[in-house]
C-alpha cells in the first residue's frame, strides 16, 4: 500500500496569538452551545484551480477542504458551522482581512479562511482563524503537500484550530482500523480495513480469505497487529502497511491472541493459550524475547500497557467471573481494580494515563465506561444490547467501540456497526463504514 | 353440497394453522432442551459414527463438562480406540454474549475440557487437537437463549 505520509515542506507561523483571545470552547463537560464558527470556503484563483483539475479531476478543492473542516467540527459537538450560504463576503477578501460586522451579522464567532494555489507540482494551503467578537486574527498557519494529500490538510488545519480554541490536541489527521464483515453470522467474511477518521480512503489490507480480529496501531502506524487464523492456526501476526508483509508473531505452540503494542512500539504484548489456560506475554520485537508476564490458571487477557509502559492493565477471571486488573509491566504488584457488579473486560489505557476504559456487562446490558487506574469513580457512558472494545482518540477526549444488534431467530436484522462517544458521556455518534464493522483501533496522530 | 365444502375447507384451514404453530414453537425454546443453561437437545448435533455424538455443551461462562457430555465423550473415545488411524480436531467456541478476546480464551477452555476428558479415556494427546473460535462460529444465528445454548459447545472433527 501507498505510503500517505504529508510531505510538509514548508510549515510557517505567520502571526499567532497565544493569549487574550475571548473565544473559549469548554470540553471538560458535554457543551450544550455549541461555538457557531463560519468556514469560508477556501480561495483558489483560476490558474492554480486548471492545475489541479488535472491532477485531481473536476473537483473544487477550496470547498472540498472547508467542508472537510465542518465535517470534522461538527462531529466533535463543540462547534456549530453555520451554513455557507448565509457568508456575504467572498472567500479571497475574507482571507485578506474580514468584514468582522458581516461575519457578526451572521452570529459567527469564529472564521476560517483560506487560499489554495498550486505552485510547482505542489498544492499551497494557508489558512487564518479569526476571532470575530475580538475582531483580530487568532491564528495563521501555511503548507506545502502534494495535491493527492489535500484531505489530510482539511484534517490539519482542523486540528490547528481545535488546539487553538480548546487548549487540547486534535485528533483529526488520525486514521481508524477495524475488522470489515459481511455475510452470514455463521459464516462471517471478516477482512482487516483501514479508513481516514472521518470515513474516507477506506483500504482493506486483507482479501477475507481467513479469519482476522482485533487489529491494532503501533504508536508510529506504521505496523499493524493482529489475530488471523491463516492456515487455521489462530496466531498474532505483523503487519506492515506500506509493503504489506505480514509475519507471525513468536513460535508459539498454541493460539496467541489479544495482541497490542507497547508504547515505544519495541514489543507485542499479548495472551498465550497454553493446555486450556491463556496468560500474558510479551515478545520484544527486537531480540524476539519472550516473557512471561503472569503465570495463572485463570483467563488473562486483554492486556494494555500505561503511557509510560511502566503498568499493565489487563482482564482476568481469577475472581471467577471477568474483573480488571492493573499490574507493574513486569507482572509484580497485581492488583484488582474494579469491583463492581458486574463482569467487566477489555480495559484499555487512556493516553494521558489517568483513567483506564472498559466494557461491561451487567444484567444482559453491556456498557461502555471509565475509571480511574486505581478503581475508583467508574462512570458508565453508554449502554446498549452489545457493545465492546474502546480503543481512544489519542488526545484520550473520545472512544472508538463497536455495537452489535440483536438478531431475529434465523439471524436476521443482525449489524455490527462503529460508534464514538466523548468521555463526558455526550455526543455519542455512528462512525460510517462502508460494510459492518468491529474492533476498531483508533491510530495517533500522523503528523506529530 | 356447499356446506360440506365449506366445511371441509374449514377442516384444511385449521390443519394448516396447527401445523404452522407446531414449526414455530419448534424453533422457539422448547422446555426441556435446557437445562441449568445447558443445551440437552439434538437439534444441532451431527455424528462421528452411529450413536457418537460429535459435540457437548456447556453453561454461560463454563468449561465443566455435564454428566451428559462426559457420556458423549466417552462414547467419542469408544470410538477413537476402534479407529486409531484418525486424528482429531476439537473446536471451543462461545456464545455471542461475551468480550471477543475472553471467548477465544474460553473456548480454548472448553476445547482443552474435551481433550483432557478424552485423555484421561486412553486417547493420546498426538491425535488430538485444539482451536478456539470464540464466538466467531455460532451454529445458531439467533439472538436468543436456546442459540446461545447450542453455541456454548465442543466439537469433534476428523482431522484426516
Amino acid at each position: 500500500m501507498k505510503k500517505k505520509i504529508v510531505t510538509i515542506i514548508s510549515f510557517f507561523i505567520f502571526f499567532s496569538f497565544n493569549s487574550h483571545a475571548l473565544i473559549e470552547v469548554d470540553i471538560t463537560r458535554g457543551n450544550l452551545n455549541p461555538l457557531p464558527v463560519a468556514v469560508s470556503p477556501l480561495f483558489i484563483d483560476s490558474t492554480s484551480e486548471n492545475k489541479i483539475s488535472k491532477e485531481l479531476g473536476n473537483l473544487n478543492i477550496g470547498l472540498e477542504i472547508s467542508t472537510i473542516i465542518e465535517n470534522n467540527l461538527k462531529k466533535t459537538g463543540l462547534f456549530n458551522p453555520l451554513n455557507q450560504d448565509a457568508f456575504i463576503q467572498k472567500p479571497d477578501i475574507a482571507h485578506l482581512k474580514p468584514r468582522f460586522e458581516d461575519w457578526q451579522l451572521i452570529k459567527a464567532q469564529a472564521l476560517i479562511t483560506g487560499k489554495v494555489e498550486m505552485l510547482e507540482n505542489n498544492l499551497r494551503i494557508e489558512f487564518r482563524l479569526w476571532d470575530i467578537l475580538a475582531g483580530r486574527e487568532m491564528l495563521a498557519l501555511a503548507f506545502t503537500t502534494v495535491p493527492n494529500n489535500y484531505r489530510r490538510v482539511g484534517h490539519i488545519i482542523t486540528d490547528k484550530v481545535y488546539q487553538r480554541l480548546t487548549g487540547e490536541q486534535g485528533y483529526f489527521d488520525t486514521r481508524i482500523i477495524y475488522v470489515a464483515e459481511e455475510g452470514p453470522k455463521t459464516q462471517r467474511i471478516k477482512k482487516l480495513a483501514i479508513m481516514d477518521q472521518d470515513g474516507a480512503n477506506t483500504k482493506y489490507l486483507t482479501l477475507g480469505n481467513e479469519l482476522v480480529l482485533t487489529p491494532r496501531f503501533n504508536p508510529t502506524n506504521q505496523m499493524v497487529t493482529y489475530l488471523s487464523y491463516f492456515r487455521n492456526l489462530p496466531r498474532v501476526y505483523l503487519l506492515d502497511i506500506e509493503t504489506g508483509v505480514q509475519e507471525v508473531v513468536g513460535t508459539f505452540p498454541g493460539m496467541t491472541f489479544a495482541p497490542r503494542f507497547s508504547p515505544d512500539g519495541k514489543k507485542i504484548i499479548m495472551s498465550f493459550a497454553k493446555d486450556g489456560n491463556s496468560d500474558i506475554y510479551t515478545m520484544n520485537l527486537e531480540s524476539r524475547e519472550v516473557e512471561q508476564i503472569t503465570d495463572h490458571p485463570s483467563i488473562d487477557t486483554s492486556p494494555s500497557y500505561s503511557p509510560n509502559g511502566k503498568f499493565i492493565t489487563f482482564n482476568s477471571d481469577r475472581s471467577g467471573y471477568q474483573q480488571i486488573y492493573v499490574m507493574r509491566s513486569d507482572g509484580s504488584n497485581v492488583k484488582r481494580i474494579s469491583f463492581g457488579t458486574g463482569i467487566y473486560g477489555t480495559p484499555v489505557w487512556s493516553p494521558r494515563g489517568d483513567l483506564i476504559a472498559f466494557t461491561k456487562l451487567h444484567k444482559g446490558k453491556f456498557y461502555i465506561g471509565v475509571m480511574r487506574i486505581d478503581g475508583k469513580g467508574e462512570r458508565l457512558l453508554t449502554e446498549n444490547y452489545y457493545q465492546e472494545a474502546p480503543s481512544w482518540s489519542p488526545n484520550g477526549r473520545v472512544l472508538i467501540f463497536y455495537r452489535e444488534t440483536k438478531s431475529g431467530d434465523q439471524g436476521e436484522g443482525f449489524s455490527a456497526t462503529l460508534w464514538s462517544i466523548d468521555l463526558t458521556g455526550y455526543n455519542e455518534r455512528k462512525v460510517e463504514t462502508l460494510t459492518d464493522a468491529s474492533d476498531p483501533s483508533w491510530s495517533s496522530l500522523l503528523t506529530k | 353440497m356447499n356446506f360440506k365444502v365449506f366445511i371441509r375447507n374449514i377442516f384444511i384451514v385449521m390443519v394448516a394453522t396447527l401445523m404452522l404453530s407446531a414449526c414455530a414453537t419448534k424453533t422457539a425454546t422448547l422446555p426441556g432442551q435446557i437445562q441449568g443453561d445447558v443445551y440437552t437437545g439434538t437439534d444441532t448435533v451431527e455424528y462421528l459414527a452411529k450413536g457418537v455424538p460429535d459435540r457437548v455443551f456447556f453453561a454461560t461462562n463454563e468449561s465443566v463438562l455435564t454428566t451428559a457430555s462426559r457420556d458423549t465423550l466417552r462414547k467419542q473415545a469408544a470410538w477413537m480406540r476402534a479407529n486409531d488411524s484418525l486424528s482429531f480436531t476439537i473446536e471451543g467456541h462461545a456464545d455471542e454474549r461475551g468480550t471477543r478476546e475472553y471467548n477465544l480464551a474460553l473456548g480454548e477452555r472448553r476445547a482443552n475440557a474435551a481433550k483432557d476428558y478424552l485423555m484421561t479415556y486412553g486417547i493420546s494427546g498426538n491425535r488430538l487437537s485444539v482451536i478456539s473460535y470464540g464466538k466467531e462460529r455460532p451454529v445458531n444465528s439467533g439472538s436468543n437463549p436456546l442459540a446461545w445454548s447450542q453455541n456454548r459447545r465442543s466439537v469433534t472433527v476428523k482431522a484426516n
